[in-house]
Parts: structure tokens; sequence; C-alpha cells
């Protein structure tokens, strides 16, 4: 494609350096400066893609990040290989550079022939709220039929199917003054904020240079200078300046609380040189002492019948197309406007070699000088005319027009050819960024538009954003804005420059009168989301009539580009219909992002093992060698069981449990939570927050703790050792370690600030190595230095300190599978080491390392329960038939008070018992429901379920715990247990099922 | 992000502290002399005001302390931090600005 409506001169293209992309397959020819929209445009493609529900065609609405209609599927690096494509780009902002890749998007079999455009036909179907009334009943029609034909028929883009391959970074800034918006108000104020050379200003702009409307304008005059003159020089006064950054490509998204605002800066897709490694975009974290918005206005488009017609566009982006692009988007425009501001886009088109009429809903009355502007200028001028209807399907041909008579008829009818519409429908204050940071918005009669009212922030805005239009006193705005942000109280000192007036004000029309039937004419208010007026009135006379209501009826809004140009006109019409003032229908409530953010951006580099890190113990290097297979166990990477060659699980897991109970196990426990109580106040600490009696055991002594909320509920259990007179070695579950520690810590720090205790977690610093099984201590003996391993001087439940291996160590003989055991507490850096010789030793004594598998089945084989397992936040010692070790002598512990609560001592609480299936090989669901008697109706009563299950190789069958409603009552008793396909029966037993056999745990 | 104001480290990121529920609820000294339907209302019931709420937070990833403050829970909007122990302040909630 050549470029045909390429001007021969001007614009802030660079012709010197032309380039292509590639277009559906064709090439696209432009230059550096060129958006994708404007070499369209400039080859003469206003077909651009098609539209959401109806699949119209549809071409450029607008020259920048509001566009709702051209929407691409880009390719920013093909030579990549396929599968990469970034959906839903606005042709509008995507950069043209070489080797760019843009496809059309939503239609089949392409853009010029859609077999979806029959929803244009079938759309009396598409109402608003047809997703409400069509797609009611069944409820299993919505996943099997409904949503994947809706999928497929209304869409935007398709996702991406290879994995991001981008890598996008992340930066944290701070400044006095945040300027968001480099137009004229905003460059004014950074230059205003940042004079003193001392107060740090950030510049933030999403366009790729600063100038904002201004790169649109060539005849205002700044100064008696050409207004492109000003902001280069104000430009380079503010880069001069160490105490200002500027930051162009840098979309300002989302303004949270205290000033906190993130925006993200494209980095490398606008680069076709971008070297390898380089971030995408930045996600930038600003927080700013004061904030300016001068985030300029939006256009509004025209409602009229087939006002989407290809070839009509905004008036100021028809402007923006031909000054700043050197872009001619027709030969034959028709401005049509309720606006002044176009008539500038009529008179700058015309000049540019257009044939230009302007259509204007005012009367000439309500017209300003631009009136006698254009006509001097010789470009027929009708006034107080309408807009009928637009001709043409895939290229606007020409448009219907008629007078409006005084008394509201329509008029005769006239057809103007063309190939280009530039409407105007006014401006809306684009309020996105004030309305975010929770400031009050306020309706101005006026200006017919919602203005920035009560800040709740340290913030302000200026210029268009708070529908200030004429250039110089957006210019004096913004600097009076930025000499604000610092401090200034004399906000009005210093002089501002002259400028050119600006074509201002408006008539605001919703919908433009016709004589057609309204309820056949699509219109459209939403371009996006192919709403039209009829859509809107519908919604109206069906009931709805706050906003938010029929936003979410019609979806109004709703698209990714959140009503930028459809709002007011929407809030307008409701308004209308409902004959109130427009802000007694409700302002919208614009929330984060103000245009899409990309998940790459958001995210930064917490992808993969930097979003979930994986935490290791220290043998876990040796687990791997060896062939575990991992499971995930709160944060931590547990080895889960050690397969040989043929094994699975199940095999393997009978084979670990066995030799446990035969020989010897060795388990890595180094997960296990550990925290260190010191201080002279320890033991009556742990008195108070565990149920068991403290001060009385002996330094060496360990005891199994148990710890309650204060709500009487089972929180975390485990072994404390005391190691001095004021030195408790506590460990807690594995998952639980955060919460323990926090939950002894807020009761130190706020219930008995008077004790005199540290808590310390220790968790990472001591690798933990378990021996269970009768020849655990010939293992270990000739390790140990400084420790008398006898059954006498070393009895089950107690502690001592010495040295394995040479390495210092806290040696507990403890147990979790009832066989004899010791745990190993060495540093963790020679956790593998002392793993290792151990391991190698034992291999004398049939050693075998077991995994978290084997530990749940040994534990459950003696009735050791599992915080988290046998217990859900509503279980009470006594449920666990651990009673035993609650202290009754304790006047006071956390919980206690609550265990004597009526419910929680009342008959028929669930217990926990042990489940022995009918048949022994079965093994049943964890989590399975149990019921008495399984025929009765559905829902039927269910009194406890399943918490562990387990095939045991040492018991020869299938075992399980449950919490069964007086359950240690009726041991020997047949209850019914669900399964995927009924029920089977089970006799309800002792939650221990396994005796071991010589030298026990606690011989 | 809001900012909150430990007193002890001073402002820090939101995402440093945890809320751990309404402040000035004293455990009662001697819980065994309690009556059942005050433990329960000790347990379980809070007054979940509109408006200024005195909680307590811990600055988890910080300091560790906890401390108490006043929120304005329609606005979020942190009215005062203090430390634990110390009165409730006397702040109107117009002082408070997100
Ligand atoms: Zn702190």
């Amino acid at each position: 494609m050549s470029q045909p409506f390429r001007l021969p001169s001007g614009g802030r293209i660079d012709r010197k350096r032309p380039l292509s992309v590639s277009f559906n397959g064709k090439r696209l020819e432009g230059f550096a400066g060129d958006t994708v929209a404007s070499m369209l445009l400039a080859s003469g493609q206003h077909l651009a893609g098609r539209s959401f529900k109806y699949h119209r065609p549809r071409g450029i609405l607008s020259h920048g990040s509001d566009e709702p209609s051209a929407l691409l599927s880009v390719d920013w690096r093909a030579d990549r290989g396929p599968g990469y494509r970034d959906p839903n780009n606005r042709a509008s902002v995507v950069e043209a550079r070489d080797s760019l890749v843009v496809k059309t998007q939503n239609h089949w079999p392409s853009l010029e022939t859609d077999i979806g455009a029959v929803n244009d036909l079938l759309s009396p179907v598409f109402v608003a709220g047809f997703y409400y009334k069509t797609f009611m009943w069944p409820r299993t029609f919505w996943d099997k039929v409904y949503e994947p034909v809706i999928r497929r028929a209304a869409g935007l883009g398709e996702a991406p199917e290879v994995k991001d391959a981008d890598r996008y970074s992340n930066r944290h800034a701070h400044c006095d003054v945040l300027v968001v918006g480099a137009g004229p108000a905003g460059l004014a104020a950074a230059l205003a904020a940042s004079a003193d050379g001392e107060k740090r200003v950030i510049l933030a702009d999403e366009g790729l240079e600063p100038g904002g409307a201004l790169l649109n304008d060539v005849t205002s005059k700044i100064d008696g200078k050409p207004a492109m003159d000003w902001v280069a020089e104000s430009v380079s006064t503010l880069d001069a300046r160490e105490n200002v950054v500027i930051l162009p490509r840098t979309t300002a998204f989302g303004y949270y609380n205290h000033n906190h605002v993130c925006m993200v800066e494209k980095v490398s897709d606008h680069r076709a040189d971008a070297p390898e490694g380089l971030a995408r975009e930045r996600l930038w974290q600003v927080r700013a002492g004061e904030v300016v918005l001068a985030t300029g206005s939006h256009e509004r488009p025209l409602v009229f019948e087939n006002n989407d017609r290809p070839g009509i566009m905004l008036a100021e982006s028809v402007r923006a197309f031909v000054n700043r692009w050197a872009v001619l988007p027709g030969n034959e425009i028709v401005v049509a406007t309720s606006s002044a501001s176009a008539y500038q886009t009529a008179l700058d088109a015309k000049n540019a070699g257009a044939r230009v009429s302007i259509v204007d809903i005012r009367l000439e009355a309500d017209c300003g000088p631009e009136l006698q502007t254009a006509k001097d200028a010789g470009i027929t001028v009708r006034s107080g005319h309408t807009v009928i209807r637009a001709l043409g399907k895939k290229r606007v041909s020409g448009l219907v027009v008629a007078p409006i008579d005084p008394d509201g008829a329509i008029g005769e009818k006239q057809t103007l050819a063309c190939d280009c519409v530039a409407m105007s429908g006014g401006w809306t204050p684009s309020v996105h960024l004030f309305s975010q940071s929770r400031g009050k918005l306020r309706f101005d009669v006026e200006l017919d538009a919602f203005v920035p009212g009560t800040s709740a922030q340290a913030e302000r805005s200026a210029g268009a954003c708070r529908g200030i239009y004429d250039l110089a006193a957006v210019i004096a705005d913004g600097l009076a804005a930025g000499r604000s942000a610092t401090g200034a109280t004399d906000t009005a000192a210093g002089s501002t420059p002259q400028a050119t007036a600006s074509f201002t004000g408006f008539q605001p029309v919703r919908v433009l009168p016709t004589d057609a039937d309204a309820s056949k004419v699509k219109a459209f208010v939403d371009f996006q989301n192919d709403v039209t007026a009829k859509d809107i009135r519908l919604a109206v006379r069906e009931g709805f009539e706050s906003i938010e209501h029929v936003k979410r009826y019609t979806t109004t809004g709703m698209a990714t580009d959140q009503g930028k140009t459809s709002n007011m006109n929407a809030l307008g019409l409701v308004a209308g219909i409902l004959d109130r003032p427009l802000p007694a229908v409700g302002t919208t409530t614009f929330r984060p992002p103000y245009t899409p953010v990309s998940f790459g951006a958001l995210i930064g580099p917490a992808r993969d093992e930097l979003f979930d890190p994986v935490r290791k113990t220290p043998i876990d290097g040796w687990a791997e060698k060896n062939g575990a297979v991992f499971e995930p166990v709160a944060l931590w990477r547990r080895a889960k069981y050690f397969p040989q060659a043929g094994e699975d699980m199940h095999g393997a897991v009978a084979r670990e449990t066995k030799a446990v109970r035969n020989a010897v196990g060795i388990f890595d426990a180094s997960t296990l939570g550990k925290i260190e109580v010191v201080g002279p106040d320890a033991a009556e600490f742990m008195n108070r927050i565990y149920t068991n009696a403290w001060l009385k055991l002996k330094v060496g002594g360990c005891r199994y703790g148990l710890m309650l909320r204060e709500d009487g509920f089972v929180y975390d259990d485990g072994v404390v050792a005391r190691l001095a007179e004021d030195r408790f070695h506590v460990t807690t579950t594995t998952g639980g370690a955060p919460r323990v520690l926090r939950h002894m810590e807020d009761y130190l720090q706020t219930e008995w600030p008077d004790l005199d205790v540290f808590l310390t977690s220790i968790t990472e610093q001591w690798a933990v190595i378990a021996l269970q099984g009768p020849k655990a201590r010939k293992v270990l003996e000739p390790f140990v230095s400084g420790i008398d391993l006898s059954e006498e001087a070393f009895p089950h439940m107690t502690v001592q300190s010495g040295f394995v291996c040479g390495v210092p160590c806290r040696l507990f003989r403890v147990s979790f599978t009832g066989e004899l055991g010791f745990e190993v507490n060495v540093p963790a850096d020679y956790g593998e080491a002392v793993w290792k010789a151990l391991y190698e030793e034992g291999g004398k004594h049939g050693i075998t390392a077991y995994g978290t598998e084997a530990m749940h089945v040994l534990r459950a084989e003696v009735g050791y329960v599992v915080v988290g397992q046998e217990t859900d936040g509503t279980v009470t010692p006594d449920d666990l038939g651990l009673s035993g070790l609650v202290s009754k002598v304790k006047a006071d512990f956390v919980g206690k008070r609550s265990l004597a609560r009526p419910d929680m001592v009342a008959e028929g609480r669930r217990q926990l018992v042990g489940l022995l299936t009918k048949n022994p090989d079965e093994v049943i669901d964890e989590g399975a429901q149990v019921v008495d008697d399984p025929h009765r109706p559905i829902p039927m009563r269910m009194i406890g379920h399943v918490t562990s299950s387990y095939a045991s190789s040492n018991c020869g069958r299938s075992i399980a715990m449950a919490l069964i409603e007086g359950g240690r009552g009726r041991i020997g008793e047949t209850v019914h247990v669900t399964t995927p396909g009924g029920f089977t029966e089970a006799v309800i037993s002792k939650a221990a099922f396994y005796e071991v056999k010589g030298e026990t745990a606690d011989a | 992000m809001l900012l909150i104001d430990c007193p002890y480290c001073g402002k820090r990121p939101e995402v440093e502290f945890h809320c751990g529920g309404e402040a000035h609820i004293a455990r009662p000294e001697t819980p065994a002399e309690i009556a059942d339907a005050d433990w329960g209302s000790f347990l379980y019931y809070r007054t979940n005001p509109k408006g200024v709420h005195a909680e307590r937070w811990l600055h988890g990833h910080g300091c560790g302390r906890w401390f108490n403050a006043l929120r304005d829970t329609v606005s979020d909007a942190f009215v005062a931090t203090y430390e634990m122990g110390a009165p409730r302040p006397d702040v109107a909630p117009e002082n408070a600005k997100a």
C-alpha cells in the first residue's frame, strides 16, 4: 500500500526515516513518528475492525488512548515465533516501527467479509439485557451451549497462546510534585513547580512526546510564536533542571491512597532495535507529596443513525491526523458539530486541501467568532441542522442532513456526499484519576460536565480536565496549579504568556433530532460495547433509572475504554428521558486502570519462582538426588516419598513405614516451626499460653504442648523442651510457625507487657533429622559425644545438648511414630553433612529414608493427631481425647475459660475415633461424610466426617480417623461413609491401630 | 496504598502491617469469675462502627510491634496511631486524610 492520503509536507513525522509494518499480511508504509492509525489513514484504509456484538465494520474514531473501535492484535517481536500476539491494542497509540506485525480482530474469515456480521441483522435479539433475558434456563446450558457460542460470536481479540517472553521491571519513586499530563497545563505546572531548582518534580505523559493537544495545533501562537515553539522551549527548560524527570510514554493509570500513583512506561515496544533483555514495560510506583492532574479532556461523538461507519471520526482527531501526522483522512469532509472547536478542524482540513463543509446543530445566534472565521474562509456552514443518518457501509459515503425548524420539526433532507465526517458533540474533562483519588465530582451546568469538586488527597487539577479550554487560560491555570503544589500561597504571581484565543463552547446534544423511527435505528453511544441509544431507552423503559444500573444492564461504558467517549452521552440520554437534572441520575465511578495495563507490568519480576519462592530444607539437595517425590507443605517443599525403581506411592509408603517399625527410618523434620522463649518469666509465659503446666518441668525435660485460641479451640501443638530455667525450645506445626509466633507476641505485648520474655524464631537456624525405629540408637551412637544415649540416662521426652559428628547439637528423645526415636537438631549449615553420615552408618542397620506420607501413616497408626487435619478451628482438646493435657490446676491460661462454656461441654460433640472399613482394602476419602443410615431421604443428617485415611501396611489394612458425634461412646458401632459412588460401611474403633513391639518410644 | 504511621518506625506502606481487630478490649484479669454471657461478649461481640474505629495493628514486616490506631471505616483514613497501653486519643474524624 502506498500513501495516497499523505500530505506533501508538514506533520511531526520524520520523512527521512521511512518504515513499514505488516497489516493483515499487507505492507503498510509510513514514517518514524507515525502510529498504525496514521499509516492506515495515509493509505486510505479506514476499515480497521469489526464491532464487539454486531460485527459492524468499524474505523478509527480517535487519535488517542480513548479509541474504542480500531483494536488490533499486535505481535511486537514476530521473529520470536507464533503465539505471542498481544490483543486489543488501540491502533491510535501503537507507534509504528519496522517489523511490527498487526492484525485486525473479531472477524471470520476476513476483515472485509465477516460471517459474524449476520448479528447486525439479528440485532433485535441482541437488545439491552439480552444475556439476562435469553439465557436464563437451564443452568447447565450456560457453560455447555450459551457461553461458547457467545464467546465465539461476540468478543475482542484472542489471548496469546504462549507464555509472555518479555521482561517487565518495577520501580519506586518519590517526588515533591507529580504532574500527570504534559499538555500546555501540565508543562506550565511542571515549570512553576520546579522553578526553585529544589522541588523534585516528575512529569509523566502517555504520549511519545510532550505537548498534548498542542501537537495537533498549527495555528495557535503563544507570546507571538507557534505554540509548539513554546512547548519545545518549556521542555528544554525542564530538561535542564536537575530536579525534573520527564517520562514520555508513561500512563498514570491508578491513583491510590496517600498520593500513591501507579504508572506504566512503555520501554521497548516502539523500538525496532530494542536490545535483547531490555524490559518491555516499567511499572512506576510514585509516592508524591503533591499531585497536579493535567489530564486533558475527551471529545464526545454525536449520536445519530450509523454514526459508527468507518470514515466518521472525532473532529479533533481529524485535525490531529492532518496537522500532526500530515494525513488527510478524506477528500470530502463534512464537519458535523455542536461545538466551536470543530471549526478549527474545518479550517485546517480545508487548508490541507480537502473540500469541507460544516453542519452545526447550533443556531447561528448561538455560535461565537468561529462562525464568521469559517465563512470568511469560504466554508459552507449549515447552522441549525441535524444529521439524520450516515450512508455507506464499510466507508461513509454521505451524510443525510436536514434543518431543524423553530418548532423542532425536521425540515427538508439533503444528502451531502463525503468520504469522511468529523464530528464533535463537545468535550468531557478527563476526571478519571481525580475520581480514583476519591475526590468528589461536581456537575457544572455551564460546562455540561462533571469537574473536580472537593479533593480527598493532596492534589489539584489544571486545564481541560477541569473544564478550562481556552489556551491562555489553560497555561495560566497550569502555572497556578504548579505554584500551589509547591505550597506557595500567592498562586497568581508571575507573568502568564499571551496566547491566541481558542474556539470554545458547545451545545450539549444527547441524540441528534431525527424523524426516523427511533426504535429501529442504530445510533451508537458506546462504540466498543456496541450499545445504541435504543438500548439505553429500553433500559430506562424497563425501570433502570440509576446510571449504575443502566450501565450494568446495557454494558454502556463498561468496555476497556471505560466509556471515555460515551459516558456523558449515556448519562445525558438517561437524564433526558427521565426529565431529571443530569447529576440526579448519578455519576459513574472511575476505577483503575485508566487504560488497560498488561499483567506483566503489574507483576514485574514476580513470576515463577520469584512469585512463589520454593522454601527448601538443608537436606533438600540430598532428597532430590535420591529420587524424592516432593509436595508443597505451607511454603516448603518437602519430600513426600522416595520411590525405588518400579514403585508407585503406595508401594514406597508401604516399604518406608515397615522399615521404621522393623529397623530404622530417617526423616527430614527441618520444616518444624521452632521458637525460642527466653527470659526470667519464660516459664510463667509458657504456663499462660499453653494448656499444660510448665513451672515444674525440669531442665532437660520435654513436654507435648497444646495451644488454644482464647475461644478454647485447638490452635497448634508441638514438643517443647526446657533447655534452661529461663529458656524453652518450642516446636510448632510446619504451617503454624508464623501464626504461633504472632499469637505469642500478641499476648506478650498487649496483655502481659509485665512479663520479661523474648521470642525468637529459630525455624531456619536448625536442621532437624528424625531417626525413628528400634535401631535408631544404634545408628546414632557412633557419632555422639558428650551424651549418654542409654535409656536410663536419656529417657523418652528429654533433651540434651552435646555434639553429633563434632557439630553442636540439641538432641531430643521424642517420637512421632510410637517407636524409639531421636530428633537431631544441628545448625542448618551442617544438616546435610550430618544426614549423610547418619544415612551411611544406617546402611548397616537397614536404614530407610521416609517422606511426609509415611510420616502421616506412622503417626496415624498410633493415633497421634495433626493440627489442621484432625482439627479445623472448631475442635476442643476433649474432642481429640486430649483433656489429659489440659491442666485442671492452673487458674488461667489462654482458652481455659472458654472450655467451660455450655456448648463446649455439651453432650454429643464430635469426638475423634478410628474407623475401620468392613472391606480392609478399602481406603475411604479424607473429608468424606459419615451418616447413621444411608437410606434416609436426602438431605440426610451428617454425624461426622473423616479426618485422616490411609492404607497401613503395618496394620495390614486401611485405617482412618474421624470426628463423630459422641464417637467415644459408640466404639464397635457401624456407620456409613460416603464414597464417590455411594456409601461404604465402617466400624467405629479407638483412634489408635498399632501396638508398638520391642522398645517403644516410652519404654 | 495507605501509609500507616507506626509509632515506633514512622510511615510505612500498609502491606507491612496486619490488622488485629478492635482495640481496648482488655482480657479479664480473672476469667473464671466472668459469667458465660459476658465471656461470650468478650470473645465475639465487637462494635463495628461506621466512622472512627480503634483497632490493633501489628507492624509485622517491620519492628514487629503491636500498636493501636484510630481508623475511619468510611474513608479508610488513619486518624491517629498510638502505643499499646496509651489511652485512646480524642481526635476529630475531620482530621483524616487518606
Ligand atoms: Zn514499626
